[in-house]
């Protein structure tokens, strides 16, 4: 044996977890949002004299679940964050990083307030809304196919062009604000002529959330059960096996994101027509989709890209959002606090990842690894016996090998 | 210990998992100042033993001696610190840098900041610890000296993404001497130059020798072997069989040396029944992204009923010929020409819609069942569409398609299937992280009109492969990535054997595979060649492919050296041709066999 002489194994090292069970998974996924609570927790009660621990906990859940119209909103801005997530999930799956979620939601917003601004009260109001619906959906997938023919002809990185194309997007949002309404200040307000659209009864959520459901259900059976689905697990684990076997890349990829692009343009549509009523775009940054479109990568991605697990995983971003939001609120601690609770939630979420992925061990006395020469040893005693094992089966065979 | 030893190994054994082993006891050295030719055929264990030296392996056992001094090399930086430099097959260097600095970069620049005349206290060592590093503006000047040294024609301030892969090469070698390696491992350097380029590099190999440096040049081609070398050490199956002075051996030895005594595998071969040509490939020229030139006009046949061994060292346009057949490299040049077996089987809807089936009929390909011609004309078509459900009408002759302007999917519907397993084996036909059911439907998902995919046929024929080939596994819903080797290539065959294919094309099937998986393997293919398919085989072992086929293609650059009969020829005539195109091609098959049967 090699003496190692010289080296030291080291204090720890990592290896890859091959068969973890999901049981463990699960246990440190919750161990790890319960912990990145109660850190919230603790940094609210130092930044606040006002707040202890449990004060924050009051605080953040009457923030989510205080009325039942916060329990609607909630469940709304669940759907919303949802619906972008799934949007972009077949990508994903497809190991095509589209991180353009934003901007092609955000084209979806403009699309339908284009339609809204200009048409209203030219025609009837659904024949408006069912335009701008449309309007909406082309615009969402004309901005997600462009980057999606950019990489199947010249492969191009599709990270970077659909992260530019989301500041493209906020950018012409600006410019169409200023054109239809030069004295706003960044945005369009639907309220007095759709202030309506999307009620159901005097219920302003459920729709939302009813396609939401339906999306869902849809998204989950497509990737899983769909032909279309099997194909994007293929091209995005091995694009030269998907190859071999006659799948036509390029035509998957496009087809994906048409798709992506669409399920955009619905999400702006109802930002727009039925949840906010008005089309914000001040900046290329501060519009009405407001970065949800980034949070829902995350989301996906947190949910290995599995719809149903996505559920949770906005609920949970949801909830501390608003609910952070709240204890902000009351706490006096400014508009920056609830994005610093998220972060700190993330933060915990995915270390999870790694722990869930990985093993650490410690350096220890062990045995060394067997000799070497036992394993060449078994090795031949199986060949030994194969070959004799065969040579009984061609004896038998008359026309073997040595005598042809 | 003698003292002119530059490394010197003794007993190096490294194994991969408990099957593989890629070295066992090799005892070999190099002397200071000459160049060693390290020979051997794929997979014969030499990079593996080159990795060790140049620390990317540790040797399971055995000791590596450098300049008499027992040493353990841990990482490439060790190596290093041996004076030990490796230049790897694939490069490793930054294209946006330039090549003085791709070469000085990682290096730590202490020897300069060591100046003398410094506050050398804990504070000022700290300081300079911190300090920035900055690039001097004459680094290009000292490397120069080297460029010089050695006349290596290359302009240092030239960017990589510019170079040539020669230059590229050229500067891993100069990186490699900066470093002050003094003992240079070239693994196959010459696979990706043009001759010309291939004198120059072996014009500074040997003015390196004669400075005294200690050269290792990986290869398995012998004329450059004799070219350069001073000594050839000759690997087989990763055993060290002997090293001897490059003056007083020959091509003919060395090929002996390496591919070894023939080894009777004992692997069940019939006589071809009725061979009759099923794929005819003219005249195929494929030629690869880079531009360069793999297929060369190759013309060979394939017959229905036979296994068709192809021989070659790698990279010699295996792969390409096969894709190409395929439909998954276009052909710069050529043709397959594919003769369906048809004869009195009846017509289907699956590659002919009613049109395609009316104009045969016209043509006179079809027959009823009781011999009779089948006209159609005037026939309604609701009532020939019945006729053919019912199967009632046949062809007369098989059907021969010219397999140009099909595409992929279409030349596998025909029943012509390609199996390849690639060196990390998960790559072409096979996705890692699906289960062996879904793994299973990658060719026949699309079948039937439903947008949904049916799981219920494949998973009663992953269930059937697990039975029937022994797949080791704790169930079918296991993602192939969790498979040994083995299993791996068991699903992939089984699942192309599976579809009952005309042509079967299994390129490097038995690939690290232990000799009970690979028998599995033998026994699939020779069951194949009994239902009359047409089997195509790239191997890599010389003894195999001459116990289990029954013609050699003999592939070489590209084009083809030989076709042979596989019963009655040596592995050093196979050897040669695969390192050499003869003058005169000699192609085997059976009828002129039978023909000189009868002319004794």
């Amino acid at each position: 044996m090699t003496k190692q002489k010289h080296a030291k194994e080291p204090l720890m090292h990592l290896t890859r977890r091959l068969n973890f069970s999901p049981k463990y998974a699960w246990a440190i996924r919750i161990g790890a949002f319960v912990l990145s609570i109660l850190v919230c927790a603790i940094v609210t009660t130092i930044l606040s004299p006002k707040a202890n621990v449990g004060f924050f906990f009051r605080y953040l859940f009457t923030g989510t679940f205080g009325t039942t119209r916060l329990i609607w909103a909630l469940f709304r801005d669940l759907a919303i964050l949802l619906l972008l997530a799934l949007a972009v999930t077949p990508c994903f799956k497809m190991r095509y990083w589209n991180i353009g979620g934003e901007g092609q939601a955000l084209m979806g917003c403009l699309g339908a307030a284009v339609i809204v601004s200009q048409l209203y009260g030219k025609m009837a109001t659904p024949l408006v809304l069912i335009i701008a619906l449309v309007v909406a959906i082309g615009f969402g997938a004309v901005w997600a196919v462009i980057p999606a023919l950019f990489k199947a002809k010249w492969n191009t990185n599709e990270t970077l062009l659909t992260l530019m194309f989301n500041y493209i997007a906020g950018c012409l949002g600006a410019f169409f604000v200023k054109k239809a309404d030069p004295n706003t200040t960044g945005s369009l307000s639907f309220l007095d002529s759709i202030g309506n659209a999307g009620n159901i009864g005097s219920n302003q959520f459920i729709l939302i959330i009813i396609i939401a459901t339906v999306i869902t259900t849809l998204m989950a059976v497509y990737l899983k059960y769909s032909k279309h689905g099997y194909e994007i697990t293929v091209v995005g684990e091995s694009p030269n096996t998907a190859r071999y076997v006659g799948i036509h890349n390029k035509k998957v990829i496009i087809r994906t994101l048409v798709l992506c692009g669409v399920l955009c343009g619905i999400v702006g549509f109802m930002m727009v027509c039925f949840k906010d009523h008005s089309f914000k775009a001040e900046s290329a940054t501060d519009t009405t989709v407001g970065g949800l479109g980034f949070t829902a990568v995350l989301i996906s991605w947190l949910a290995h890209f599995n719809p149903l697990a996505m559920v949770l995983t906005s609920f949970l971003v949801v909830f501390i959002t608003r609910g952070a939001k709240n204890v902000g609120d009351y706490a006096r601690l400014g508009a920056n606090y609830p994005s610093m609770m998220v972060g700190i939630f993330f933060f915990f979420i995915i270390a999870t990842e790694f722990f869930i992925n990985f093993k650490i061990s410690f350096r220890q006395k062990g045995e060394l690894p067997k000799e070497p020469d036992d394993l060449i040893k078994s090795s031949e005693e199986t060949a030994d016996k194969t070959r004799a094992q065969s040579a009984d089966a061609a004896a038998a065979t008359p026309a073997s090998a040595t005598e042809a | 210990m003698e003292k002119n030893l530059a490394i010197e190994m003794v007993g190096i054994t490294k194994a991969f998992g408990t099957k593989v082993v890629a070295n066992k006891n090799v005892s070999m050295d190099l002397r200071e100042g000459e160049i060693l030719s390290l020979l051997g055929e794929n997979g014969s264990g030499k990079t593996t033993l080159m990795n060790m030296i140049a620390g990317i392996y540790t040797p399971d056992s055995g000791k590596i001696y450098v300049r008499g001094e027992e040493v353990v090399i841990k990482s490439p930086i060790d190596a290093y610190s041996h004076h030990i430099g490796m230049i790897h097959q694939h490069f490793k260097l930054v294209d946006l840098f330039t090549a003085a600095d791709n070469v000085i970069l990682g290096e730590k620049f202490d020897n300069v900041e060591k100046n003398e005349g410094r506050a050398d206290n804990g504070a000022a060592r700290f300081g300079r610890r911190i300090a920035f590093e900055w690039l001097r503006r004459n680094r290009v000047r000292e490397l120069q000296k080297i460029v010089d040294q050695y006349g290596f024609g290359i302009d240092l301030k030239r960017k990589i993404y510019d170079m040539s892969v020669s230059e590229k090469q050229t500067v891993e070698i100069i990186k490699a001497l900066y470093r002050g390696a003094d003992i240079l491992i070239l693994d196959e350097p010459t696979a990706v130059l043009t001759p010309q380029e291939i004198d120059k590099l072996f014009a500074v190999l040997r003015k390196m020798r004669d400075e005294g440096k200690s050269i290792i040049i990986i290869t398995h081609k012998l004329n450059e072997v004799m070219a350069i070398s001073d000594r050839v050490a000759v690997l087989r199956k990763g055993e060290h069989i002997a090293t001897v002075d490059t003056a007083t051996t020959n091509e003919k030895e060395l090929t002996d040396m390496m591919v070894g005594q023939k080894m009777d595998l004992n692997i069940e071969r019939e006589m071809p029944q009725n061979p009759k040509p099923r794929l005819f490939i003219n005249d195929m020229t494929v030629v690869n992204k880079e531009g360069r030139t793999m297929v060369d006009g190759v013309s060979f046949e394939i017959n229905g009923g036979e296994i068709l061994g192809i021989a070659g060292i790698s990279g010699n346009g295996q792969k390409e010929l096969l894709e190409g057949i395929a439909g998954l490299q276009p052909m710069a040049k050529g043709e397959v020409i594919f003769h369906n077996p048809k004869e009195n089987k009846p017509v289907t809807f699956f590659h002919n819609d009613l049109k395609q089936i009316k104009a045969k009929a016209e043509a006179g390909m079809f027959h009823y069942p009781d011999g009779q011609r089948v006209v159609l004309k005037g026939m309604r078509d609701k009532d020939i569409v019945e006729l053919v459900n019912k199967e009632q009408i046949l062809y007369y002759e098989d059907e021969i398609i010219n397999l140009k302007d099909r595409t992929p999917r279409e030349i596998q519907e025909l029943g012509i299937k390609l199996s390849f397993v690639p060196e990390d084996r998960l790559n072409m036909g096979l996705v890692g992280n699906m289960s062996i059911v879904d793994n299973m439907m990658l060719r026949s998902y699309r079948k039937g009109k439903s947008i949904f995919v049916n799981r219920k046929r494949p998973k009663q024929l992953a269930d059937e492969i697990i039975q029937d080939l022994e797949v080791v596994t704790p169930s079918d819903m296991t993602p192939v990535r969790r498979l040994s080797g083995g299993n791996v290539q068991k699903v992939l065959v089984g699942r192309e054997i599976a579809s009952s294919p005309k042509v079967l094309m299994a390129a490097y099937p038995v690939r690290g595979l232990d000799i009970n998986s690979s028998y599995t393997i033998y026994n699939l293919l020779n069951a194949q060649k009994k239902k009359n398919v047409a089997v195509l085989f790239v191997g890599e072992d010389l003894d195999v492919l001459m116990a289990l086929c029954d013609r050699i293609l003999v592939l070489c650059g590209g084009k083809v050296s030989g076709i042979v009969d596989a019963r009655n020829i040596t592995k050093e005539e196979i050897g040669l041709l695969m390192t050499k195109v003869p003058d005169d091609v000699q192609k085997y098959d059976y009828d002129n066999a039978k023909e000189g049967e009868s002319n004794d």
